[in-house]
């Protein structure tokens, strides 16, 4: 307990200290603005203070405040910071091969703040993850959502909700990747008695709870995984479910509705066969492209056009890295993939920002370029769809985490001798044998 | 004999009269063609040229694209035999009992029905180098094919390519079997020549009582010693690319790097040494023997002058099979440019699979193999509208 108030009063410290040459009025100039909320500004001005967005107009006549420091981006596009909705950066963690269920797991526990997946994730234009444990489990632990502020501890990237709290969901799975041997579910249909189970357990601990009122002789004795259980139950805490086959999504949306939970489908190979229901049980979707369909049996079905289909559906739906499985770099590739196979243009544009930022409770925060909202926003060298844009600059809060034209950060970009050396592969149930 | 009948009387049943008009097309024999056509007559290239020289011929089929490129042809994949599902019954890239399998041939492996034969066909994929993977010291054979065809026999370019051979992490054994250090894995490699070195002296031997039996995989490395089949070695970190071309110099054989992630590190050696080198997909993940890899190393060797070219290369989980338009496409946007991309899967594969008298340029006499699409190809946001592949079309992606 001291040594976490020490941490936090570090903490706050630098951010102080860092946080002095985001306090000045900064215009950022010339740069074609893709606000996302709104039209696209083609010699647009974003002016930034203290980690905030000001104002975003067009140029003109007037000027600006005295003390502003004035950046020209003449010939850039300028456009929100990305959000992944599901990535495993920095390491996966979460629960381990002891049973299937682990609601008392955090996901930000195991990992590593340092590893060189954070600098590939910001030289992509990545400014917030949802960074998740692994598919293996029925439930394999508490996610957490980050900011690529760069830090020292996995503290320093947290955001922070109202209350004080860790901004994060819980990530769930069913199909293939969870079924193992004993304790772990042999059948689809054992994999969602065993949710079931849990859930009912943790529907009576809040009931006690409830009922317990202030009588603290009447409350049940504190369970970590229970505890968790009911922020999801009272849907301050969203389930981010990983799924593939159209009968294990229909399943999902089942469980949802029998306990109340609320739910973000992850990944989804065959929602394209199922659009209909996802829309009209309101849930989003959080979908990636791969270069090709199959690897194991419940992607075979992976289309390209799932995104497409999706948004004539009218689901909500961003796109996600899954990084390791694609690479945070690219990531504005999944986008352009989607306008590819009959997207619209804004859809895809939202699907890799402001979707997203929904998906994670996170729009009154980021995801598009309003005042107000965080001062996260990438600046690119031409069109966000085109293959050959980089992205030169990531911001995150006013603050320049990444910059092509600096040959460390360059390393990451593109690669190199010394830019990998921490991390392991995270690639669910992948079997030895292969 | 029964290979080559079986492919004529394909071609002759399935012969179509076709012709392409592309705004621009992309020969790879010189400069694009602006409003260019090409006519493909029993298969082949009968005529390239502008719209205003060549005369399309009554009665033949006329497809339109903005861009039109010679069929993209990956250099290194292992398609059709690493199937879609990813179970074990669709899984044939290597047989773990031995480490030293060079008899195991691609065309006895290739099921040309698997849905990713036709995945990678349909953005503009007609030529595949494919086999047996990286993942064994030597697990066998790889082969030449088109991406259609109804047997692998019909699809068949060349039936022995190359000889897959791996020194990288992927080869090693754990516990007590072999190999378990890269010493080993040269000693194995290195044994195994020797053998058929000794294998050759025994089978000149005058007397037939002497001579020793026929050995399928002896067979195979004296084809490698006599330079007919050349070694394909994936290395990655720089020492096992070193390792690569010690073998190649004591043998004196042929060799094709492949990987090379750290290949950047020894220019000068692989250029002295005069390999061509297939490079690893750009967005190959960057781990383990990965991790120094980088977007611009197709680049750079090609810029020393090297032979490059790229793959979708192995892939043991998701995605199945990458896209070579797409790895190219990255490479394209790191240094290589349009061009040199272009080139790396269309004729400089060719030339380096030794495969250009057929295919990898539009020329006359060459193959009926073209890629169209709707955009620069490398685009994102472009679509392979469609394939011709020995003068028949072929769909592209739905739109």
């Amino acid at each position: 307990m001291r040594i976490q108030g020490f941490v936090v009063a570090l903490m706050c410290f630098a951010l102080t200290g860092s946080a002095a040459a985001q306090d000045v009025l900064t215009a950022y100039v010339g740069a074609k603005i893709i606000p996302i909320v709104g039209d696209e500004i083609d010699q647009g001005v974003l002016i930034t203070k203290g980690g905030k967005i000001v104002e975003v107009r067009s140029t003109d006549d007037r000027g600006f405040a005295d003390d502003t420091k004035v950046v020209d981006l003449t010939g850039k596009v300028l456009m929100p910071g990305l959000i992944c909705t599901h990535s495993h950066v920095g390491g996966i963690g979460g629960g381990d091969g002891s049973g299937p269920l682990h609601p008392d797991v955090r996901i930000y526990d195991s990992l590593n703040v340092k590893s060189s997946g954070f600098r590939r994730a910001v030289a992509g234009g990545l400014t917030t993850l949802n960074i998740m444990p692994g598919s293996g489990h029925l439930l394999s632990g508490q996610t957490v959502y980050v900011k690529l502020r760069g830090g020292n501890t996995i503290e320093e990237l947290f955001i922070r909700l109202a209350d004080g709290g860790i901004a994060g969901g819980m990530k769930m799975a069913n199909g293939t990747n969870s079924q193992r041997k004993p304790p772990f579910p042999g059948t689809r249909g054992k994999s969602a008695a065993l949710v079931r189970e849990m859930f009912i357990k943790a529907q009576e601990y809040r009931d006690k709870l409830e009922r317990a009122g202030d009588d603290a002789e009447k409350k049940p004795d504190r369970n970590l995984g229970y505890e968790f259980l009911t922020e999801v139950l009272k849907g301050n805490r969203v389930v981010h479910h990983h799924t593939h086959r159209n009968d294990d999504i229909i399943t999902v949306l089942r469980l949802a509705k029998e306990f109340g939970f609320r739910v973000v489908l992850h990944h989804i190979s065959e929602g394209w066969q199922v659009a209909d229901e996802i829309a009209a049980a309101n849930v989003p979707c959080s979908i990636l492209i791969i270069d090709s369909p199959g690897g194991k049996l419940e992607a075979s079905k992976m289309a390209f056009e799932t995104g497409a289909i999706l948004e004539k559906a009218g689901v909500l739906t961003a796109f996600h890295t899954d990084d390791w499985i694609t690479d945070s770099r690219i990531f504005l590739r999944m986008a352009a993939f989607g306008v590819r196979a009959g997207m619209s243009r804004q859809k895809a544009l939202e699907a890799v920002t402001l979707s997203g930022a929904k998906i994670l409770d996170l729009d009154q925060r980021i995801g598009s370029l309003e005042p107000n909202k965080d001062a996260d926003f990438i600046v690119l060298d031409g069109d966000p769809f085109s293959v050959y844009t980089k992205v030169l600059q990531t911001y995150v809060e006013g603050k320049k985490v990444f910059d092509r034209s600096d040959p460390k950060d360059y390393l990451y970009a593109v690669g190199g001798f010394g830019a990998g050396h921490d991390q392991q592969p995270y690639m669910c149930c992948q079997r030895a044998e292969q | 004999m029964i290979a080559s009948f079986a492919m004529g009387l394909f071609c002759v049943s399935a012969m179509a009269q076709v012709a392409v008009r592309g705004k621009t097309v992309y020969t790879m024999e010189g400069d694009p063609i602006t409003d260019g056509v090409v006519v493909i007559k029993d298969g082949r290239i009968s005529a390239v040229g502008s719209a205003d020289a060549v005369v399309i011929p009554d009665g033949f089929r006329v497809l339109d694209a903005e861009v039109v490129t010679p069929g993209l042809i990956d250099a290194h994949a292992t398609v059709g035999l690493t199937g879609i599902m990813n179970q074990k019954q669709d899984q044939d890239q290597f047989e773990r009992s031995k480490p030293i399998q060079p008899e195991l041939r691609a065309i006895d492996a290739y099921n040309a029905h698997d849905p990713l034969v036709a995945w990678v066909r349909k953005f503009g994929v007609t030529t595949v180098h494919t086999g047996h993977a990286p993942g064994e010291l030597i697990s066998g054979q790889t082969m030449i094919v088109k991406t259609r065809g109804n047997t692998v026999e019909q699809a068949l370019i060349k039936q022995t390519a190359t000889i897959a051979v791996t020194l990288a992490e992927s080869a090693r054994k754990s516990g007590d079997k072999s190999p378990g250090s890269r010493g080993k894995m040269m000693a194995m490699l290195r044994g195994a020549l020797v053998e058929a070195q000794n294998y050759t002296q025994k089978r000149k031997l005058a007397d037939d009582e002497k001579k020793p039996a026929r050995d399928l995989k002896k067979e195979m490395l004296v084809k490698v010693l006599a330079k007919e089949v050349p070694l394909l070695i994936t290395a990655h970190r720089a020492n096992d690319i070193a390792n690569a071309l010690r073998l190649a110099r004591e043998f004196d054989i042929r060799i094709i790097l492949d990987g090379v992630a750290e290949g950047y590190l020894l220019v000068d050696e692989i250029k002295a040494a005069g390999v061509p080198v297939i490079v690893h997909p750009a967005m190959a993940r960057y781990f383990g023997e990965l991790e120094n890899a980088s977007f611009e190393t197709a680049s750079i060797l090609r810029d020393a002058g090297i032979t490059v070219s790229l793959q979708s290369g192995y892939e043991s989980y998701v995605p199945k099979t990458r896209v070579v338009l797409f790895e190219a496409a990255v490479c394209a946007a790191n240094k290589m440019g349009f061009d040199g991309a272009l080139r790396a899967i269309t004729i400089d594969a060719a030339r380096l699979l030794e495969i250009d008298d057929r295919v990898g340029s539009l020329a006359v006499g060459k193959d009926g193999d073209l890629a169209l699409y709707d955009g620069d190809p490398f685009e994102y946001t472009s679509h392979c509208v469609g394939v011709v592949i020995d003068g028949q079309f072929e769909p592209g992606e739905v739109r």
